[in-house]
């Protein structure tokens, strides 16, 4: 194998690399002895802890509950911030400066500041300023402030997605006479959307993972926080969290794999422009990259 | 108008945030820096553990892995830190969960900096006899470390912002003290604005400055 950093390696490379994996074999074997030692020591490996995870009982009442919430916030927070971004990605691209202005400041406003801190004040807004119910606070506050974090971020992929599109597109619907709406509702969304499903799918593992900051700080009872009941009911707490860590890989694991075949699938296609805004694009996605004029790039987004 | 910021130590707040996403990022600079050698290195198995690192971090919740280097590893498996005091023992378990976190998305920067530098270069400075070395020092990194430093500023503005997460333990940073004054003040409106505003002014400039910094660096192509 040969890469920009090395070359086809010869026959003194292949000893020096089969030393290299000799030795990392032995680095990595001592580590994973060393965790076994440390488990064993503590008492961690009891299979009587292990036990719940095969017995339907901590899964029915705990786990799997849990794990519905999650994706009931993680879904609820997409299917409403995803609309609010698209009008603030359009609102971006207004021939308006006043319009423009707005919409960029509230998109960057939300975008720079921790998702913690948005759902700490929806839970104490909704808690002083509404009588919406204690059972249902939780849920409502992880749902408000995961759609202001997200629609803000939704907005500058939706953004980059409509600019992503090649500039005849707009050209040729002018041409025909499209007035600015039409061109936007029926030429260039309708593209963008195709070229930003793949950024769409990789932005709800962000959510995903985000959901568990409201187990933990407001108490809403998705897989994280059912972690704790299962682990204060059998005794299991590292058990439990390997398990929790295990669920939360696989889910996301099935997303970031349905995003890449989508990307792939996406940039085969020949009916579209081949516009295609991938994971790779979500994370450097700078404002000032994609040809904006307000972008700070205070967003960062993992 | 402000007297609600009486009594609590905002500032001191903000202090500690800054010194979590200060030391985090030192430390997953030179975590990622490591892995994202692995992951480009010739050999197989080193590669193979960077790839199943980065892949089984990034998909976990940073708030699960915080969260059990409290409850596990300090708890159950009694990693004191070298501290018997429960507030810096508290920072340092949040700065490793922190660093272990952030290092995979620092790899990816990085090797991504690295995948942009087209193979033609390292192959017309072997051309000219460059050694490896040469080749290294003189095409192939200069270039990609340009590349790498808009992703790279991404990364740290998401450290800073996801420092919030060690309120999750008790770490007495921003997240935490907003906790406290929310649930315990009547100005919610005007805590939140303060608190916001603090992370503006945080990440604002990084972003504009670094922002700056790689368009100017950037490699013409």
């Amino acid at each position: 194998m040969s890469s920009v950093l090395y070359d086809t390696p010869g026959p003194r490379a292949k000893r020096r690399n089969v030393l290299f994996s000799v030795v990392f074999t032995v680095l990595l074997a001592l580590l994973l002895w060393w965790m076994w030692q440390k488990m064993d020591d503590k008492d961690q490996l009891e299979s009587a802890l292990w036990k719940p995870f095969v017995e339907s009982e901590a899964w029915t009442t705990y786990l799997l509950p849990g794990l519905a919430n999650t994706l009931k916030a993680a879904s609820l927070a997409m299917v409403i911030a995803l609309p609010l971004g698209a009008v603030f990605g359009i609102a971006r691209l207004s021939d308006h400066r006043w319009v423009r202005g707005v919409s960029g400041t509230v998109v960057e406003f939300f975008r720079a500041i921790p998702v913690l801190l948005l759902m700490l004040f929806a839970n104490e807004f909704y808690a002083r300023s509404t009588n919406v119910g204690s059972a249902d606070r939780p849920l409502y506050a992880v749902v408000t402030g995961l759609v202001l974090y997200n629609a803000a971020v939704l907005a500058e992929v939706v953004r980059a997605g409509i600019l992503s599109l090649p500039r005849g597109q707009t050209e040729a619907a002018y041409a025909i006479g499209l007035r600015k709406g039409q061109t936007m509702s029926s030429i260039l969304l309708p593209q963008a959307v195709t070229a930003m499903l793949p950024a769409i799918v990789s932005q709800l593992v962000v959510i995903v993972k985000d959901t568990a900051l409201g187990g933990v700080m407001i108490g809403f009872a998705e897989l994280l926080n059912s972690r704790g009941t299962l682990a204060a009911n059998y005794a299991n707490v590292v058990q439990s969290f390997i398990v929790v860590a295990i669920i939360f890989i696989l889910l996301n694991f099935i997303l970031t794999t349905f995003a890449s075949w989508l990307e792939r699938r996406l940039r085969r296609s020949k009916r579209s422009t081949g516009a295609v805004l991938g994971a790779e694009d979500m994370e450097e996605l700078n404002p000032a990259a994609v040809g904006g004029t307000f972008g700070t790039g205070a967003g960062g987004t993992i | 108008m402000f007297d609600f910021l009486d009594g609590y130590d905002v500032l001191g707040a903000f202090w500690m945030t800054v010194k979590l996403t200060a030391v985090s990022a030192v430390g997953s600079l030179i975590w990622g820096t490591l892995l994202a050698a692995m992951r480009v290195s010739p050999v197989p198995l080193m590669r193979g553990f960077g790839t199943v690192y980065v892949n089984i971090v990034r998909n976990i919740p940073l708030t699960v892995i915080i969260l059990f280097s409290s409850l596990g590893l300090a708890d159950i498996f009694g990693m004191t830190m070298g501290s018997d005091d429960f507030d810096v023992q508290g920072f340092r378990l949040a700065v490793l969960g922190l660093v272990g976190y952030t290092a995979a998305f620092v790899c990816e920067a990085i090797r991504s900096g690295i995948n942009t530098v087209p193979m033609g270069q390292a192959e017309a400075a072997r051309a000219i006899g460059l050694s490896f070395t040469q080749t290294l020092t003189l095409v192939v990194l200069p270039q990609a470390f340009r590349s790498v430093i808009g992703p790279l500023a991404n990364v740290l503005i998401a450290l800073t912002k996801n420092t919030t997460v060690a309120a999750a333990i008790g770490v007495a940073e921003a997240a935490y003290l907003m906790k406290t004054m929310i649930e315990n003040e009547a100005q919610t409106l005007l805590i939140g604005a303060v608190f916001a505003f603090g992370f503006v002014v945080l990440t604002l400039p990084t972003g504009l400055i670094l922002g700056w910094l790689s368009k100017r660096l950037a490699v013409k192509r």
